[in-house]
């Protein structure tokens, strides 16, 4: 229990005691015998009311605050420093809500409101009095990441990372790196060639000996957490002998007897069984479909010291101190007879359109026809009010504008119709929709309530749509081609990884972080960042921002070499627990497992994996686990506070609202204002040096610069030499 | 008494403090960090020591802990109901219901129609 207590309730300039009498609050706790200090003060989190409290702990050698001003979110941190400072562990102060959850919901209430504070403040005191000191937890970390997708993301995560002199693991799936950038073909907004960003990005990579790519892998196994996952992972054999020089494996995949769909190419043109994906894919060694060929023994002989059917994958184990998961997306795939696909023909996607258009340099031809006109249909699989993928896909409007403007470009004499619901070429992407206004390309809007239809009709494809730019009129657009203009959609295999590194996923089954603006590429993971296009959909830009944004979390935790974990975890009452399972059943994070203690079996918390979420608390049947900081002393003693009838005598309109020997009238604003501004006329000076030179009370000085400050009159200048306060100055743009 | 979530609800119920949305000032709010960390012993002591009731806003489908945070919550729910028959409260004087980071007016008109709910019984 704590004896020497300090009890701060704000005035916040009147947005508390206007309503509540907080000078009466600080009088009747100050009556109480383990409270030392009580005060009522004007700004609490000013840096002089900081100072004074740092001044009060040491002074009065408090054992712990109690601050009463705002809600926690805004200053918990502020406070923590504060105590910090004076030399008091950060966790024997409490932050109690009487401005969000007390004055301003109550200000119908005044005398109500003061009594709830009293309540409040009861709670807080009673709160502090249990509270323990804790120690933030001190973990160590390798110096390594884990990187799991070599895409552009992934790609240049891996540069960052191994620049900054960690050991990179970079493992993909595929045998060849670049994901679906690679298949693209020329990319917006720089008119590069996406194979040619891989290949400059591959070269990069090559030159760091600290990054390690594993291509043909997947990760089987993940244990340990934050500082030191241990990774399993399986490498598949590639079945061909890197010693062999180039023109020989080449001559033998130009001999290779079996040909099949080539998925790279969307199944638009047939490959060999020895391949790679496209002639100038990298790692430069081309795969073998082992089982494919083993119908072809004759060919297999006469080429074993180029083949090698034999070989095995292996497994391998990895350390990392970090996880970074850039495993991309799906195309959507439109499901049979969406909008005629697979059951018209001259109906394409258009990831299927890019790799036409790729296999096609001079003249667009399908199905043994040139086409000449083409529809474009945006929004499909994305935007489905009913459906699974409510979500739009960003990137695909200025996609397919983007490629109708290439399509002039490289095959001249071709109409394009875009048949769209809204156009979302955002930012400076909008330069490319005003480009294909000007060279021709004809839109047309639908909603989704009337989707197009479309139907053949002789050689040709005819569009039905509402047109909501001509009043709804029926339109009938002929067309050669139609091009369902497809979202993006979560790897069918994200769950898998959503499984082994515990990640959430949200509802639209993207990889969740903890928050979309203030931690984008954090999970609830520690040590596990997120970023690209598998948190959802994003541009490739977008995914390289976010994936440097991750990485830069990454290079500051792994240069510290260990992680500062919060204290406030699960912890087991030793005597109590008898090992029923139960509270590993619930924990999501894995972080309690059977341990034997004095030979007994019990559970064990991982520091490191625990979130300190407690959902694992109520499920024990021997009440044998609790929260740091939520136990059920501190609980059970804030809700007697809440429930303590204190005595307040009513008043007119709440508090007298400013200590007595500083109360502030409205008359006195100009006077005051222009005496501190006086003695600011010549330079910059701290609110001691302010309150001295004017004579005025420095509680007074406080409440005003602060308001001088808040509406731009002054502005604040660096710190005094002591880092006690700051320097205030007249703001000249104010005049 | 309610029981509110340190990254979702209890920043609903700032909300409604700042829009200076009110409601009764009876209500006492503990923050937890996740809404099926709420211990039924909990729920009865304050039952027990002078709450007319106890309103848990959970986390629901935005928990950023567990994609089953609705189902936890709920069994505390009923675990803490099957104690409070036990000792004769009202199972009534439980409510739960999942409030976002930026429900006030849901927060203020959950504690009116709780507190109709409450005044109206008779255990």
């Amino acid at each position: 229990m704590k004896e020497r207590i300090g009890v701060y309730i704000c005035h916040c300039g009147g947005n508390i005691s206007d309503y509540v009498d907080v000078e009466e609050l600080s009088k009747m706790f100050y009556k109480e015998d383990n409270i030392v200090v009580s005060k009522n003060v004007m700004f609490v989190c000013a840096d002089s009311s900081q100072k004074a409290m740092i001044a009060d702990i040491q002074e009065y050698k408090l054992d712990a605050i109690v601050v009463c001003s705002c809600s926690p979110k805004l200053h918990l941190h502020t406070f923590r420093n504060v105590a910090a400072c004076a030399g008091l562990n950060p966790f024997n102060y409490v932050q109690v809500n009487i401005r969000e959850q007390c004055s301003w919901p109550h200000s119908d209430h005044p005398h109500e409101a003061t009594v709830k504070a009293a309540g409040l403040i009861r709670a807080g005191i009673n709160r502090v009095s249990h509270s323990e000191s804790l120690e933030n937890i001190e973990i160590e970390v390798k110096k390594s990441a884990l990187i799991i997708g070599a895409g552009v993301a992934g790609m240049k995560a891996a540069i960052e990372l191994a620049r900054s002199g960690n050991e990179v693991f970079l493992v993909e799936k595929d045998y060849f790196v670049g994901g679906h950038i690679a298949q693209k073909g020329q990319l917006f907004m720089s008119d590069q060639e996406g194979k040619d960003v891989i290949t400059s990005l591959y070269h990069e990579i090559k030159k760091y000996p600290n990054i390690t790519l594993f291509t043909g892998s997947t990760i089987e196994k993940v244990s340990g957490s934050l500082g030191s996952f241990h990774i399993e992972l399986k490498v598949k054999p590639r079945y061909i002998n890197p010693r062999v020089d180039k023109q020989t494996v080449k001559s033998v995949m130009d001999e290779c007897p079996i040909e099949i769909d080539d998925p790279f190419n969307l199944g638009l043109v047939k490959r060999k069984v020895i391949y790679k994906n496209y002639p100038e894919a990298l790692p430069d060694l081309p795969v073998v479909d082992a089982e494919a060929l083993k119908v072809f023994p004759d060919f297999v002989a006469k080429y074993k010291s180029v083949l090698n059917l034999t070989e095995e994958e292996q497994i391998i184990s990895l350390m990392a101190g970090s996880v970074l998961v850039t495993t991309g997306y799906d195309d959507y795939l439109p499901k049979e007879g969406e909008f005629g696909y697979k059951t018209l023909e001259n109906v394409i996607t258009l990831p299927e359109l890019n790799r036409l258009m790729e296999l096609n340099p001079n003249k667009l031809v399908y199905g043994g026809k040139e086409i000449k006109s083409i529809a474009f249909i945006y929004c499909v699989g994305s935007r489905q009010s009913k459906g699974e993928n409510r979500f739009c896909s960003r990137q695909c409007c200025t996609s397919a504008i983007y490629t109708s403007l290439q399509l002039k470009k490289k095959y001249k004499d071709i109409q394009a119709y875009h048949i769209y619901r809204d156009i979302r070429t955002y930012g400076k992407q909008e330069v490319l929709y005003e480009q294909s206004s000007k060279q021709g390309d004809l839109y047309f809007k639908y909603e989704e309530k009337e989707m197009p239809v479309i139907e053949r009709e002789g050689k040709s494809l005819i569009v039905k749509i509402k047109d909501y730019l001509t009043a709804r009129k029926q339109l009938e657009i002929e067309t050669d081609m139609v091009v369902l203009v497809t979202g993006m959609m979560p790897r069918k295999d994200a769950l898998q990884i959503s499984e082994l590194f515990k990640i959430p996923v949200g509802s639209d089954r993207f990889f969740n972080e903890i928050h979309p603006k203030l931690k984008p590429v954090e999970t609830v993971i520690k040590g596990v960042y997120i970023a690209g296009a598998c948190q959802g959909p994003k541009n490739i830009t977008e995914s390289v921002q976010s994936s440097l944004a991750a990485t830069s979390k990454i290079i500051a935790l792994l240069k510290k070499g260990s992680f500062s974990a919060d204290p406030i975890i699960a912890r087991i009452d030793m005597d109590a627990c008898s090992w029923c399972d139960k509270c590993a059943e619930v924990c999501d994070y894995s972080a309690l497992k059977m341990i034997e203690m004095n030979g007994k079996m019990v559970a064990g918390v991982n520091k490191a994996m625990c979130a300190g979420c407690g959902i694992c608390a109520p499920v024990c049947p021997e009440n044998a686990i609790e929260i740091a900081q939520y136990t059920d002393k501190e609980i059970e003693a804030m809700i007697d506070g809440f429930l303590a009838k204190l005595e307040i005598n009513e008043k007119e309109g709440g508090s007298d609202s400013t200590p007595k020997e500083s109360a502030i009238r409205m008359e006195e604003y100009p006077q005051v204002w222009k005496e501190i501004l006086a003695v600011m006329k010549d330079g910059k000076y701290t609110i001691p040096q302010i309150a001295e030179n004017s004579k005025l009370n420095s509680e007074l000085v406080t409440y005003h610069l602060m308001t001088m400050n808040k509406y731009g009159i002054v502005v604040p200048d660096g710190m005094d030499d002591k880092e006690m306060y700051y320097y205030y100055k007249e703001n000249e743009d104010s005049h | 008494m309610v029981f509110s979530t340190d990254k979702i609800s209890d920043p609903g119920i700032d909300q409604a403090g700042l829009r200076k949305i009110h409601y009764s000032p009876s209500v006492y709010v503990i923050s937890l960090p996740c809404s099926s960390g709420v211990k039924p012993k909990w729920i009865m002591h304050a039952l027990e020591n002078g709450f007319d009731g106890v309103f848990i806003a959970a986390d629901g489908h935005e928990c950023s802990f567990s994609s089953r945070c609705a189902e936890y919550t709920n069994k505390i729910v009923e675990v803490s109901q099957q104690l409070m028959k036990a000792k004769n409260i009202n199972p009534k004087r439980i409510r739960m219901a999942a409030l976002c980071s930026v429900c006030a007016e849901p927060f203020a008109n959950h504690m009116e129609n709780f507190g109709k709910i409450l005044a109206n019984l008779e255990d």
